[in-house]
């Protein structure tokens, strides 16, 4: 496999706040392949959300060292990255296509090629037709649908998402794992994905990384072995449950 | 679509309906308890007050809404730009927005004589008073706007290295219309009372002019009818900028 597209080694970082250190994350060390799905899960203040900024360049770190990228698969950090957040955030004054545009309108690609590939994503993440509606005529799964697709539209090789499922009802939440899987397996990006859903994490991920909180580090990472395309008949496997008592134990909830 | 037409129909039909119940009520109370004119005119006596050439009401209304449309726009104009630079500046938002709060105490009438001293009276005073009164919701609004940014969406923009200026303009200004517009709706009727209270204080034309002059001879239908002119001139203010808002704003982003 050769040298992996995503490497972080000892990676620590502290919050000062009123001449308080705070410890975000200490001693993160892990590899990522090109095209994986990983799945970063742990509590509320395990510093998931500090790791997805520091991956995204928003953040520095105070020490160790993050690599993105490699010969073969080069990573431009002013292009290269998506992000998906808990809310879908979408600018309520634009049409959906022109908020999927967004990110093509910053890094200035020409209008009428991201326009067509607006319409392509839209149709990938299940929103073709609904083009030329407000973000307020969508549902909340169909709202993050879109942002998916916005975090698409400049091509970029690394998506980030900060927990993009947690504001959804449970129903819709399973259909958005399938259905981002499904993206997934398209559009052959490489995810990184922050949830606190145990199940979640272990369903969607290629590999899961479990953080834990009071002080904040990394306790484990794993690879998930079960088959692809994953099917939901799969949670209800032997394996698919030791994977998910593995992580409850290292959270203390066993 | 054809029930939300049938719906607005019946909405403007019931404002209609309740404006003339109004201006039923009005006759019938005068014409049934006897008030004499110089109380209450009729409707019908204050429409006739408008025959009476010597009133001249087009120059008066021409008059004040110079005033109000004047200080309105002018303050729109400094409200928001003071407003960007806040949010471009940050220390001259620290310098100058608690300065700002202390000034907006002052009750802008007790101003009226000093501005008489400063500027004699006329319509450039007036649109100052219009102007003072209703330029500090638009600042207040409008920076508060700039600042109700999605700290995410800031990240969003800023993992692309996106630039201030397209933060500016692509989210920061958009983001902050409908709050522009909320200040916008309540500076337009301070306006109109700073003009009013302006031409009281002190001015040789206008409509609150000449209801300081009809109520020395006790003309009471031209004072009811010079209220229901200031009134309509606000109406048509509030007007034009609620369908600015419908034009600019779209529905959701709305602030009532």
């Amino acid at each position: 496999m050769g040298e992996p597209f995503i490497r972080l080694d000892g990676v620590r970082k502290t919050y000062r706040t009123r001449g308080e250190e705070f410890l975000a994350i200490s001693e993160a060390s892990f590899d990522v392949e090109a095209g994986e799905l990983v799945s970063l899960v742990g509590p509320s203040g395990c510093g998931k959300t500090t790791l997805l900024k520091i991956l995204a360049g928003l953040h520095p770190h105070d020490s160790g060292t993050v690599m993105i990228g490699t010969p073969s698969e080069p990573f431009n950090p002013a292009r290269d990255i998506g992000m998906v957040f808990q809310q879908p955030l979408l600018l309520k004054w634009r049409r959906i296509i022109d908020n999927v545009l967004l990110p093509a309108e910053i890094l200035g690609l020409p209008p009428a090629e991201s326009r067509a590939r607006a319409r392509d994503l839209l149709a990938l993440v299940g929103l073709g037709g609904a083009e030329d509606k407000y973000p307020y005529e969508l549902s909340g799964g169909m709202q993050q649908r879109a942002a998916i697709a916005r975090a698409l539209i400049h091509d970029p090789k690394l998506i980030l998402m900060d927990e993009p499922f947690g504001a959804l009802d449970a129903l819709t939440r399973e259909k958005m794992n399938l259905e981002l899987l499904r993206i997934w397996a398209q559009a052959k990006k490489t995810i990184i994905f922050v949830t606190h859903g145990i199940t979640e994490a272990v369903f969607l991920g290629t590999r899961v990384i479990v953080l834990t909180a009071g002080p904040a580090r990394m306790a484990d990472h794993f690879p998930v072995a079960l088959p692809h395309p994953r099917t939901l008949d799969m949670k209800t496997h032997e394996r698919f449950g030791e994977y998910a008592r593995r992580i409850y134990r290292l959270l203390g909830m066993e | 679509m054809v029930s939300n037409r049938a719906e607005t129909l019946q909405r403007y039909s019931l404002a209609a309906l309740s404006h003339l119940a109004l201006i039923a009520a009005w006759q019938f109370f005068v014409v049934y308890h006897e008030v004499p004119r110089f109380v209450m005119p009729t409707p019908r006596a204050t429409i006739e007050a408008l025959l009476i050439p010597n009133y001249r009401w087009l120059e008066n209304i021409w008059v004040t809404s110079v005033e109000i449309f004047g200080g309105y726009l002018l303050a729109v104009f400094v409200g928001i730009l003071t407003a960007l630079l806040f949010s471009w500046f940050r220390t001259f938002e620290l310098v100058a927005m608690p300065l700002l709060v202390s000034l907006n105490m002052i009750p802008k009438v007790a101003l009226g004589p000093l501005i008489i001293v400063w500027f004699k009276y006329g319509i450039g005073p007036n649109i100052m008073m219009a102007f003072a009164i209703c330029f500090f919701p638009i600042v207040l609004t409008t920076a508060r706007g700039l600042r109700e940014v999605e700290p995410d969406l800031l990240d969003l923009v800023r993992a692309l290295k996106g630039s201030r200026w397209q933060i500016f303009a692509k989210i920061q200004l958009p983001n902050a219309l409908p709050y522009i517009f909320s200040g916008m709706k309540v500076a337009a009727i301070l306006a109109v009372a700073g003009a009013i209270v302006g031409e009281f204080l002190g001015s040789d034309r206008g409509l609150g002019y000449l209801m300081l002059q009809v109520q020395v001879t006790l003309d009471t239908p031209a004072m009811f009818m010079a209220v229901i002119l200031i009134t309509l001139i606000g109406v048509v203010l509030y007007g034009i900028v609620l369908a600015l808002e419908n034009l600019l704003v779209v529905r959701d982003a709305r602030i009532r």
